[in-house]
């Protein structure tokens, strides 16, 4: 089977902004950083005083090079200035709040002006529209929506190009097929994981691609591989394409990837990529491969100021097939930390250790293990006994067992299986257990 | 009342022998043994003839393993004979979480080893009863 790859001709959304000369982008770029380190630096505290420790005041800044002379912007400033701590408007100007998990309980909250969200819209239709989206399109968004960004954020940039938007949300796989083969779905937006459940479902149905009208997909929220695209592309006979994005930054539409399919391309005229090394935090030169930072030059609510995204990629602008000037990061290869995505989730494992800390171990040892079931993520946790725990009866055990399981379920939002394990069988290295285990073959 | 020890066990081969072995290599006799088990682990329960020493050796190898106390009785090794003896504790409403048979040399009567939620009513109620409670001395050793 090959797939029936690109028929349509995707258009550029927005040729003013994404094939701007670079030098003009630059000149664009410095005056939005202006007025965003002024705006932050006066109305945020936290950035004031961040700055002051630095040694740098806005007025320091006078080309994109003196950018690494600002602090940096980590999850965790997010979270200890909660919920409305770092915004720079009144709630009465903030439309929109999305939050993601948090690493030991206590969520990160992120808002939107209306101008926020029509700068998303904007993004989301440049991602759409390089991925053939047009106003004939139907698009099927299988995204979770809610507080999540993945949902809310395809949906207005799929009705900014006037497509049929399909807000079917997760779930219900079967009927979800039924609903694209009935309604002549033609763009799929999910994670990439997902997608490939689809797939498996379409054939189960003993449907085939052809009784469908899809001809391509927006994949993101989880990292994927080229392998996994070739898959995927196989099976539902499409081209897929890449997204990135973060809801600290914005949510989905960060970067995307074009017809190329050489790297996504950054929204420059909204985000100022560097990428550092996660180590040290030095910035370095474009080509080498270290943590993206991004600071935002369009938000109004949220402003970011150099975030570190602790996504591992590359960068480059040396110019695309497609004619986008802007610049491209590689897939997403890693993380800078310990966070695994499982079925679009962010999972950190200190979240299970807050979690067993709570339960009164002191020092719990725990492992997780994330493999793929056919196309779903899953995840078993593996928790060594201790003497507080150990009884020496079953149900005792059991009863432990199911309210470990319970308690991470609710914090992660992802189900997992829980198996209590011997003491000193998970391995150790300087002491340390690994945390982690990755089977997946992405 | 009689220390028992329990021991984890992960379902996976090789486990057990590994308990076996270091009791074994520290001299110490295995005298009952019962095993509860689910698809994921399982509770080794052993008599030993020295429970302190025996806990002590498994800790040291880091296998988790923890004393209970539970009741040694006799019950007339005839029909009917364990179903009289549960009913005096069920009267008294306590609770049995396990119990297993402990092997001895024949006799008319056999052996039962027994965990409870309330063990020293539950002792009371089968003194009463005049069912015969077996001591450290005789399970320990012969």
């Amino acid at each position: 089977m090959t797939a029936k790859k690109t028929t349509f001709n995707p258009v550029i959304w927005n040729a003013h902004y994404e094939k701007m000369e670079r030098e003009k982008l630059s000149t664009l770029q410095f005056l939005k950083l202006k007025q965003t380190l002024e705006r932050v630096y006066r109305l945020v505290p936290f950035y004031k005083k961040s700055f002051e420790q630095a040694g740098v005041e806005p007025g320091d800044i006078r080309s994109q090079n003196d950018l690494r002379k600002l602090p940096f912007t980590k999850k965790d400033d997010l979270r200890d200035n909660f919920p409305y701590g770092l915004f720079t408007v009144d709630l009465d100007e903030v439309v929109r709040i999305h939050s993601s998990s948090g690493t030991t309980g206590t969520p990160t909250v992120v808002g939107y002006t209306q101008n926020d969200l029509k700068v998303w819209a904007e993004l989301m239709a440049r991602t759409l529209s390089a991925a053939g989206g047009t106003s004939n399109s139907v698009i099927h968004i299988a995204y979770g929506y809610g507080l999540f960004t993945g949902g809310l954020g395809v949906h207005y940039g799929a009705e900014n190009i006037k497509a049929t938007v399909v807000p079917i949300s997760g779930g219900q796989t079967r009927r979800q097929v039924k609903m694209m083969k009935d309604l002549g779905t033609t763009l799929l937006a999910c994670t990439p994981s997902y997608a490939l459940y689809l797939a498996e479902t379409i054939d189960e149905m003993n449907l085939a691609p052809d009784d469908l009208k899809l001809k391509s997909g927006v994949f993101g929220a989880e990292p994927w591989s080229e392998n996994m695209r070739r898959v995927i592309e196989d099976k539902l006979e499409i081209d897929a394409f890449d997204i990135y994005g973060l809801s600290e930054i914005i949510g989905p539409g960060v970067a995307y990837e074009c017809p190329a399919k050489k790297g996504l391309h950054i929204s420059e005229d909204h985000f100022l990529p560097e990428i550092i090394d996660p180590e040290t935090g030095e910035s370095l030169p474009k080509g080498s491969t270290g943590e993206l930072v991004i600071t935002t030059v369009s938000k109004e609510a949220l402003p970011m100021i150099r975030y570190r995204t602790r996504d591992i990629t590359t960068l480059t602008d040396s110019p695309c097939s497609c004619g986008r000037t802007h610049t491209r990061m590689d897939k997403v290869s890693g993380r800078s930390d310990d966070m695994i995505i499982i079925r679009g989730v962010n999972v950190f494992p200190s979240q299970v250790e807050s979690i067993l800390l709570e339960m009164g171990e002191t020092e719990p040892h725990y492992q997780l293990i994330v493999d793929r079931k056919g196309s779903l993520d899953t995840l078993q946790v593996l928790v060594e006994v201790s003497e507080k725990m150990f009884s020496d009866q079953v149900r005792g055990l059991e009863t432990l067992d199911n309210k470990i399981r319970l308690e991470i379920e609710s914090l992660l939002g992802v189900s997992c299986s829980v198996n209590l394990v011997e003491p000193k069988s998970i391995p150790r290295s300087e002491g340390k257990a690994r945390r982690v285990i990755d089977k997946r073959k992405l | 009342m009689i220390k028992q020890i329990s021991v984890f066990l992960e379902n996976k081969s090789g486990r057990l022998v590994r308990v076996a072995r270091v009791l074994g290599d520290a001299g110490i006799n295995i005298r009952g043994i019962s095993i509860a088990d689910t698809s994921d682990f399982g509770i080794l329960r052993l008599i030993v003839d020295q429970p302190d020493a025996a806990v002590k050796e498994l800790k040291d190898k880091g296998i988790m393993a923890t004393e209970t106390e539970v009741i040694a009785m006799e019950v007339p090794d005839t029909p009917g004979g364990l179903a009289d003896v549960l009913n005096y504790l069920q009267d008294a409403g306590i609770n049995i979480e396990y119990l297993y048979s402990f092997i001895e040399k024949p006799t008319t009567n056999a052996i039962i080893m027994m965990r409870v939620e309330k063990i020293e009513e539950a002792l009371e109620v089968l003194k009463k009863k005049n069912v015969p409670i077996v001591g450290g001395e005789r399970i320990y050793k012969f």
